[in-house]
């Protein structure tokens, strides 16, 4: 198994801890003058999505977490996992429901996504940071309502509810923030 | 800011001296790691402080002596640590370290009356190591073993370290010195700790009275450490076993021992005067001055930049 000693820490570094993978997000060196050194590391752990401190004495070694970000498109659900397709040997892998809970309400297939591979299985999905989907239900704006800003809810072809400009009809192909689930704009034809 | 602290010297007729950077010898403590090179087939090391050229000026008739350089520390980089840094060391003949405390009080007020200096000047505290420790965490850090300090920190909530040797009673000073005792210290002014454990003497000499401490000081601004010095240990035996234990336990740890600096021990041998010497970090003084936070923001170039 690799391991890392912690003067290699550095920021995104991946480590197992306690068998969770987690990636370092920040490294500081704690010394005194003649006296031992210790690292003091703030981690986010790769499975539950928490950041924790940990220190650490140096020159300690701490197991490598075989983690690596690959690019994939994503295929269907069958309720039960989420199949994304490696676009070079178009392989499939399935991604269980814990991986995907961020992004499912914003999933569609043939979406290009990231996806965390942690000894091969897929850790965590992430979408691009803008995303189009269209439409599938929303009622009509009422009309002479053009107060500024006033919104209405719409259901989105992939399951998620934004809040959109009055004029928005169904059938219409908006972008997405994926980061906020916010509505940005309309998709010009 | 080396203005005033070529100013503060020469107004004492302290001699400001050069000493080399390459030396065939390198320091023995096991927590500083020495950059080195290569000439003419034998390895050389970056010094680590001037500190055993300097005490050869003195063992050879110096006087009083002070040194601004760079040092090199190898591994060593974060908020407040660059490998390459600058320094400030001085020697006084005659002093003990109490003495050689009053002359850093003066030299840090003249320096925090500069114009650019954003602190403003409060009275040093001084306190004994055994005091801070007793203030900060109720536990006396003499009379305390490894497992005393260990259930100390697990009542006072503090975390354990992934891979504390929990046996290794100045590994546990060392980890309660930066989590609870640096901390207590006060944010806007200087601290001054002297008398370290013995086990923590470095080259400082051991007190007469009270054997379980040695006359070593440091100097804090808030949490953020300074200053080493030591009334200085002039006996010679002494030194070498320290230094033969120092690499012992290098081997232990899986460092390389390094060689042992037999022109030091002579140096000493031939009779080094009573003295005492500190050393001062000049960057970390100037965050100091100037309210920053990090260490590149005094640094023109910091390590990732060169």
């Amino acid at each position: 198994m690799a391991s890392y000693s912690t003067n290699e820490f550095r920021g995104g570094l991946k480590i197992l801890l306690d068998g969770d993978p987690c990636s370092i997000t920040e490294n500081e060196l704690v010394k005194p003058g003649k006296g031992q050194a210790f690292n003091r590391v703030k981690l986010r752990n790769l499975k539950t999505g928490r950041v924790l401190e940990k220190t650490f004495k140096s020159g300690e070694s701490v197991e490598a977490a075989d983690v690596m970000d690959q690019d994939m498109e994503f295929s269907y659900s069958d309720g039960e996992f989420w199949y994304f397709m490696d676009p070079n040997t178009f392989e499939q892998i399935g991604a269980p429901e814990s991986a995907v809970a961020d992004v499912v309400l914003l999933l569609k297939p043939q979406e290009q996504c990231t996806v965390t591979l942690w000894d091969g299985v897929p850790l965590a999905v992430s979408l691009p940071n803008f995303v189009e989907l269209q439409v599938a239900q929303t009622d009509p704006g009422l009309k002479g309502d053009t107060a500024q800003g006033a919104t209405k809810p719409a259901t989105l072809e992939t399951g998620a509810i934004v809040k959109v400009p009055l004029f928005i009809e169904e059938g219409e192909m908006l972008k997405i923030d994926t980061r906020t689930s916010e509505y940005v704009s309309r998709v010009k034809e | 800011m080396l203005q005033g602290i070529r100013a503060f010297f020469a107004e004492r007729d302290v001699l400001e001296v050069d000493t080399p950077v390459l030396s065939a010898a390198a320091i023995t403590e096991p927590h500083l790691q020495s950059f080195y090179t290569r000439y003419l087939d034998q390895r050389y090391f970056l010094h680590t402080s001037p500190e055993f050229f300097m005490k050869r000026l003195l063992a050879s008739g110096s006087g009083d002596i002070y040194q601004i350089c760079k040092v090199f520390r190898d591994d060593e980089q974060g908020r407040h640590h660059n490998p390459e840094f600058s320094m400030l060391e001085w020697y006084r003949l005659g002093f003990d370290h109490h003495r050689l405390m009053d002359e850093m009080e003066q030299l840090l007020k003249q320096l925090a009356d500069i114009s650019f200096s954003k602190i403003h000047w409060h009275a040093v505290t001084r306190l004994s190591y055994q005091q801070a420790f007793i203030a900060a965490m109720g536990i006396d850090p003499l009379a305390a073993n490894a497992g005393d300090l260990k259930q100390a920190a697990q009542q006072q909530g503090i975390e354990i370290p992934q891979g504390m040797n929990e046996d290794d009673k100045n590994m546990w000073l060392d980890w309660l010195m930066t989590q609870k005792i640096a901390p207590s210290f006060s944010k806007t002014g200087f601290t001054f700790l002297f008398d370290y454990p013995a086990s923590q003497a470095a080259l400082a000499r051991v007190s007469k009275n009270d054997p379980r401490v040695a006359h070593r000081f440091e100097v804090f601004f808030g949490e953020l450490e300074l200053a080493n010095g030591f009334y200085e240990l002039t006996n010679a035996a002494e030194q070498r076993q320290r230094f033969e234990t120092e690499n012992m336990l290098r081997s232990q740890r899986g460092l390389k021992a390094v060689p042992i600096d037999e022109n030091l021990l002579a140096a000493l041998e031939s009779g080094l005067p009573d003295c005492a010497g500190v050393a001062i970090g000049l960057d970390r003084l100037l965050m100091v001055l100037l309210g920053e936070i990090h260490i590149s923001e005094v640094i023109g170039f910091s390590v990732d930049k060169v």
